[in-house]
């Protein structure tokens, strides 16, 4: 998607259609912001009616996430939430670097050197990904259960992996497929080796394609939640877990630290959904839609 | 193995013939793929292939008495007692309903917003950043905001209609308050996604027809009907089957924000499934139940994909 394509695309328009869409943008974002500023209201201020836009600022909600402070009539123990923070990052991690190696070598084949039944491959592949997942952790828990993964990293590690597979593999296949075979054919024409030609010409070529699905990846991963409910146990669980769990609490849901919570996710994916405009429409239909 | 040519090598040593054996370019894209072959299968197929087996059983994950096959004159019970239950019709209905709903809804958006944006002014990139911000979000960290605006006491939803009314106002109470709650929540997250597609649609037409059309003076409508349209028209598609697709499997929101209540106002497949399998623990049920929705979507995404193969063609 590139929007500067001369002949092709849009028009220009003026600062007024600057404020116009200013205005209607921060409409629709106005639900995060509302988070935003409630995370750094207190309790009261949260709580108040009619709702406050003008409070003083507290990072006490911030701090409560990693712990609870004393002031809060239950004790001054920790949330836990740094060791939910550390397993969200870790599993999503870990399972996104091996998803993205096993990924590349796979698409890398489906592009380069198809099989019989190259098509039917892929589409089973993208199907794993498309079914509900709900379908498919009936049997996983009890698979899960019977081999005693359940509640253990490599479990999920493993689980997490093959769900961020076939996302890689449709992703980086489009972007294998968009790059010329020239230069590979006269490396080899050359006497270059196979393994030559994949890390020395290929590789380069589509390095900002595995950044771009990578941090997809990594951002679905981290959001997954049903598989997260079913197969963490109290060591391995992951933030969207425990941010569910505080939601259903029985005495009063503590808003402002959901709402930090979320706050201090919103910074990554901002930055993201700026940086990576350009691959974004390949990245929410798996590599499906190029432009 | 000091001072051997490699052809000796192959001969004598079998570890290595075998390494030479792998390594054939012939066999080289079936190389690349085995081990994503085989981590999905692990991971997917087997699974996968055990609730089908699973659905022919009577079977309940909560005790410890071992699957009881149902017998071969009757082995489709279980999906003769799924589909005979007027619960997952309702299911199937609310599910229905809030897909149509949701769909259209990110369509009509989607589309606003993709004409708004396309055309180049200042600040365009970062405010195309905060519109598509929701879809990146995680479905709890969505279902808090709206759990939050639709709080009976202190919710902005209800805050705002109390000054009206005077009372407050408890949405996710009714049946069809929590449907409209679960919709506008799926709405508000994924309408960017169909504008970003119907965007990719508007970038990529031809200025020199709309200058055309400007000689020609052609009505606006007719320059939408005639210029426009066709060039968004597969992409606006592919948006309906994958927005379809999607908010027909939804759960995550809604078991944040509903948890499928009223009652069973909200119970979407998904949900309704989850219940069976996870709160009942009727877990051949839920099996047999999923092989029908599995059957839905690879309906719908070999439609997707039947698309998606006729546009890149067209392209």
């Amino acid at each position: 998607m590139r929007f500067f394509r001369k002949k092709q695309g849009i028009g220009k328009a003026g600062a007024g259609w600057s404020l116009f869409a200013g205005v209607v943008s921060l409409i629709y974002f106005f639900p995060v912001l509302w988070i935003i500023l409630t995370a750094f209201k207190t309790r009261t201020d949260t709580l108040s009616i009619p709702p406050k836009f003008i409070f003083t600022p507290t990072f006490d909600n911030f701090i409560a996430v990693f712990y609870r402070s004393a002031a809060s009539s239950q004790d001054a123990a920790s949330t836990g939430f740094e060791l939910y923070f550390f397993n969200s990052i870790f599993i999503a991690g870990t399972s996104v670097i091996l998803a993205l190696i096993i990924g590349t070598l796979a698409s890398y084949g489906f592009s380069r050197h198809p099989l019989r039944g190259n098509d039917t491959y892929l589409f089973v592949i993208l199907t794993t990904r498309m079914l509900p997942p709900i379908i498919a952790i009936i049997p996983i828990f009890l698979m899960f259960r019977l081999s005693g993964l359940s509640g253990t990293y490599i479990g999920i590690i493993l689980l997490y992996t093959a769900f961020n597979l076939p996302f890689s593999i449709w992703m980086i296949k489009s972007f294998f497929d968009e790059i010329s075979t020239d230069v590979e054919d006269a490396a080899r024409m050359d006497g270059s080796r196979d393994r030559g030609v994949f890390f020395k010409i290929c590789l380069p070529q589509v390095k900002a394609g595995l950044a771009a699905t990578a941090v997809f990846a990594l951002i679905l991963t981290w959001n997954e939640f049903l598989f997260a409910l079913l197969l963490t146990g109290t060591d391995t669980r992951t933030v969207p877990v425990q941010m569910a769990r505080t939601l259903g609490g029985e005495i009063g849901v503590d808003w402002g630290l959901l709402a930090a919570i979320v706050t201090i996710f919103l910074i990554p994916v901002f930055a993201v959904t700026y940086m990576l405009q350009n691959h974004l429409l390949r990245g929410v239909t798996f590599g499906t839609v190029k432009k | 193995m000091t001072t051997l040519n490699s052809n000796a090598t192959e001969q004598q040593s079998p570890t290595f013939g075998f390494w030479v054996w792998l390594m054939a370019p012939e066999r080289r894209g079936a190389l690349l793929i085995t081990p994503a072959i085989v981590l999905l299968f692990a991971m997917n197929i087997l699974p996968l292939m055990w609730s089908f087996g699973l659905s022919f059983f009577r079977y309940r994950a909560n005790r410890l008495n071992p699957p009881e096959f149902l017998g071969w004159d009757n082995m489709f019970r279980n999906y003769e007692k799924v589909t005979s239950s007027s619960a997952i019709w309702d299911s199937f209905q609310t599910t229905a309903i809030i897909v149509a709903g949701s769909v259209t809804l990110q369509v009509i958006i989607g589309f606003l917003l993709a004409l708004m944006f396309a055309r180049e002014f200042p600040f365009r990139k970062i405010l195309l950043s905060m519109v598509l911000t929701p879809m990146m979000l995680s479905f709890v960290a969505v279902g808090v905001f709206f759990k939050f605006f639709y709080e009976p006491s202190f919710g902005l939803l209800s805050q705002a209609i109390r000054v009206f009314t005077g009372e407050p106002y408890i949405l996710l109470g009714t049946k069809w308050g929590s449907i409209w709650g679960i919709i506008i929540a799926d709405a508000w997250m994924w309408s960017p996604f169909v504008m970003l597609l119907v965007l990719a649609g508007l970038v990529s037409v031809p200025k020199y027809l709309y200058e055309a059309a400007d000689i020609d003076r052609a009505s606006w409508f007719r320059r939408f009907r005639t210029i426009t349209f066709p060039y968004i028209k597969s992409l606006l598609l592919l948006a309906v089957l994958f927005r379809t697709i999607e908010t027909f499997k939804l759960f995550d929101l809604v078991y944040i924000i509903t948890e499928g209540g009223p009652g069973s106002a909200t119970e979407t497949l998904s949900v309704y499934v989850y219940r069976q399998g996870f709160q009942y623990f009727r877990t051949s049920d839920a099996s047999a139940l999923g092989y029908i929705l599995l059957f839905v979507v690879i309906v719908l995404t070999n439609l997707y994909l039947y698309v998606v193969n006729r546009r890149s063609e067209e392209l």
